[in-house]
């Protein structure tokens, strides 16, 4: 699905990943986890396209296409999506016309025709269930005036309603309540399928009781130090980060 | 005539008076001529409008015809009165007449005597002493009309001069809707519609003027509404302003009367080097009234936007709610925008607020519409359509929304 090979990249001559691999399979769900300012934020951003970075050295194939080389919207029409840490509120932009207009330039990317109103609805309906989004949130402005829940709900909504092959949650579970936590995590679960795969960025190992991973790799100073079966994010849960450090540091 | 045409206003020497106006108007308007220049930007009222450039032009005003109005017309079921260069076009406008409604041309029988104040006025001076036609409508008492009055003015030609009038008198208890829409033909240039509209809202009447600018980006439109509302009155205007290459409006609203409502709604979208000033005066003379005031603007490429609205309200106008806001997005770091709301209250029991914001567009929203496969160009309208649509929602006129919309696509080349 997804293959980083020695990704450097820098923000303002800083350079915060360095050398960065990673490969994700069709079907798999990934977690990295690392401590802050190690940089998980910042591949999200990368990789979606936010052009405050630079990238200096590396590459990313994407599903056989040369994800860098790629304007942001045409990573999402590739099928990429990024799950904000913090979603933007847009006031007078209707959640539903907004994604109508995201469908149909996906659609027409893909030389597709315009999804009907009556398919857009009734996907609307189904989609949003699927994340107990008020179907009201659904017709209001993005994000305006929605709890911190509510806005990742719609984040999840959104990559619903968009089918993304790779979706990257970054920070999905921060701030959010148990309850708030089981549904944005049942939403992700639902979507997983055989050809779909996540990358799933976290502080907390909590989320990780919710979503599963196949793989879980520590994020430390701009590279992958460290990548294990799910035990290891509960490892790092008991004994924090300080013990990577020191086993690099031999 | 020549004595009144120094140096300073050659665009006017090859004129012919008006012989629509009356005698004493005539004098009046002749007097105030001789003493007033075209302003410039000393003058604080047009600081930021040049106006000079029309003294580089010899105007002239032709009685053109023209091949169709189709495409000027906004509401298809309306009553249609159709000037060109400010003369009227029987062969578009309506034969029959509306119930309760008189509508009258401004000929030579009609010797037009108003309160338009001229003194150091010039532009109201020059519409009235070269007044080329225009209309006066006057709704009766009690009358609920149905049918919305249209007004459509269209420049054609180079080097022209429109000096157009419409009078409306809004009887008692009265109810209506008109639309002021304004044109200009593919041929014109160089033209130049001085509009004045002198409003009357009487007791308890109910108006709304739907006001639409669609000139070229040759022509200089400088408008005047004069509006008096009576007690219990509502008055309202949209001004939409979406093409033009100078654009100036005057709007003066004298609120004589309690328990009145007053709406000004705007909307100017410019582009490439367009100037568009709109100059509001809300003057509450009296207590327990409401003015809203809502306008904003899109400003891009190298356009120039002014707005200033003053709002008065005058000793013992007390239970006065007076809002005002103007928002603006620029488009691009040449693009510009002086905005000045202003208040001065007299008043000590009051409930006024103005406010003014100007920005650009949000790059963080921008690259989350991005970030969903949403164009670049097509997430920037997503956001400007979002931005004036507050002014848009006030508008009722189903026909007037669709088609703004339809010139905000052929103009600005927004879809869906």
């Amino acid at each position: 699905m997804i293959t980083i090979t020695d990704l450097h990249a820098s923000i303002n001559g800083k350079e915060i990943l360095k050398g960065l691999n990673l490969q994700v399979k069709a079907g798999e769900v990934h977690a990295i986890m690392g401590p802050n300012g190690a940089g998980k934020s910042t591949l999200a951003s990368v990789l979606a396209g936010r052009e405050d970075y630079e990238v200096t050295q590396g590459s990313v194939d994407f599903d056989g296409v040369d994800l860098l080389d790629m304007d942001t919207e045409d990573r999402a029409r590739e099928g990429l999506f990024l799950a904000f840490q913090y979603p933007i509120e847009i006031p007078g932009v209707s959640n539903i016309n907004f994604l109508r207009t995201a469908i149909n330039e996906i659609r027409e990317h893909k030389g597709e025709d315009a999804i009907s109103a009556k398919d857009f609805m009734a996907k609307v309906r189904e989609k949003s269930a699927l994340v107990e989004l008020d179907s009201k949130l659904a017709s209001r402005s993005v994000n305006e005036g929605f709890s911190g829940g509510e806005k990742k709900r719609n984040e999840i909504f959104q990559m619903a309603m968009l089918e993304p092959k790779l979706s990257i949650l970054d920070e999905t579970d921060s701030g959010l309540d148990i309850d708030a936590l089981r549904i944005v995590a049942n939403g992700v679960n639902k979507l997983k399928s055989k050809e779909n795969a996540s990358i799933v960025i976290t502080h907390y190992q909590r989320l990780l009781d919710y979503i599963v991973p196949d793989v879980v790799h520590v994020l430390y100073d701009g590279k992958i130090v460290k990548s294990g079966p799910k035990e290891l994010a509960l490892e790092l849960e008991e004994k924090g980060y300080d013990w990577i450090k020191e086993e690099l540091a031999k | 005539m020549s004595h009144l045409i120094s140096n300073d206003k050659e665009f006017l020497s090859t004129l012919k008076k008006s012989k629509y106006i009356s005698k004493e108007a005539e004098e009046k308007a002749e007097k105030a001529l001789a003493n007033t220049s075209l302003p410039n930007t000393r003058n604080e009222a047009w600081k930021y409008t040049r106006v000079a450039k029309l003294n580089k032009i010899k105007f002239a005003n032709n009685e053109f015809k023209i091949a169709s109005i189709d495409k000027y017309i906004i509401d298809h079921n309306a009553y249609n009165i159709v000037f060109v260069n400010g003369n009227y076009s029987a062969d578009f406008s309506s034969k029959e007449t509306i119930d309760s409604v008189t509508i009258s041309l401004i000929d030579e029988s009609s010797q037009v005597s108003s309160n338009l104040p001229v003194e150091d006025e010039i532009f109201n001076s020059i519409n009235t002493l070269f007044l080329n036609g225009g209309v006066e409508i006057t709704i009766n008492n009690k009358a609920v009309v149905n049918k919305t009055i249209q007004i459509i003015h269209i420049l054609k030609g180079q080097d022209q001069i429109s000096n157009f009038r419409t009078i409306i008198n809004a009887g008692d208890n009265s109810d209506a809707k008109i639309i002021q829409s304004f044109f200009a033909e593919e041929d014109c240039a160089n033209s130049f519609i001085n509009n004045i509209s002198e409003i009357t809202v009487n007791k308890n009447a109910h108006l709304v003027i739907d006001k639409i600018q669609y000139e070229n980006e040759q022509t200089y439109h400088i408008s005047t509404e004069e509006v008096t509302q009576d007690k219990d009155s509502t008055f309202t205007i949209n001004t939409i302003t979406l093409n033009g290459m100078l654009v100036r409006n005057n709007l003066n609203i004298a609120v004589v009367g309690e328990n009145c409502t007053t709406n000004l709604n705007g909307a100017y979208l410019l582009k490439n080097k367009q100037h568009v000033d709109n100059h509001t005066v809300v003057d509450h003379k009296v207590a327990n009234c409401n003015s809203n005031e809502l306008y904003k603007g899109v400003i891009d490429n190298n356009s120039t936007a002014v707005f200033n609205g003053k709002v008065f309200v005058r000793k013992d106008a007390q239970k006065i709610n007076a809002f005002q806001s103007n928002g603006n997005v620029l488009l691009t770091d040449d693009a510009s925008i002086n905005s000045k709301p202003e208040l001065e209250i007299y008043a000590d029991d009051v409930k006024c607020s103005h406010g003014s914001t100007t920005g650009q567009l949000d790059d963080e929203a921008i690259f989350y519409l991005r970030a969903r496969g949403i164009s670049e160009k097509n997430a920037k309208k997503l956001l400007i359509s979002a931005f004036v649509e507050d002014v848009f929602e006030k508008i009722a006129s189903e026909s007037v929304n669709q088609f703004i919309e339809e010139k905000l696509i052929e103009r600005f080349h927004w879809n869906n």
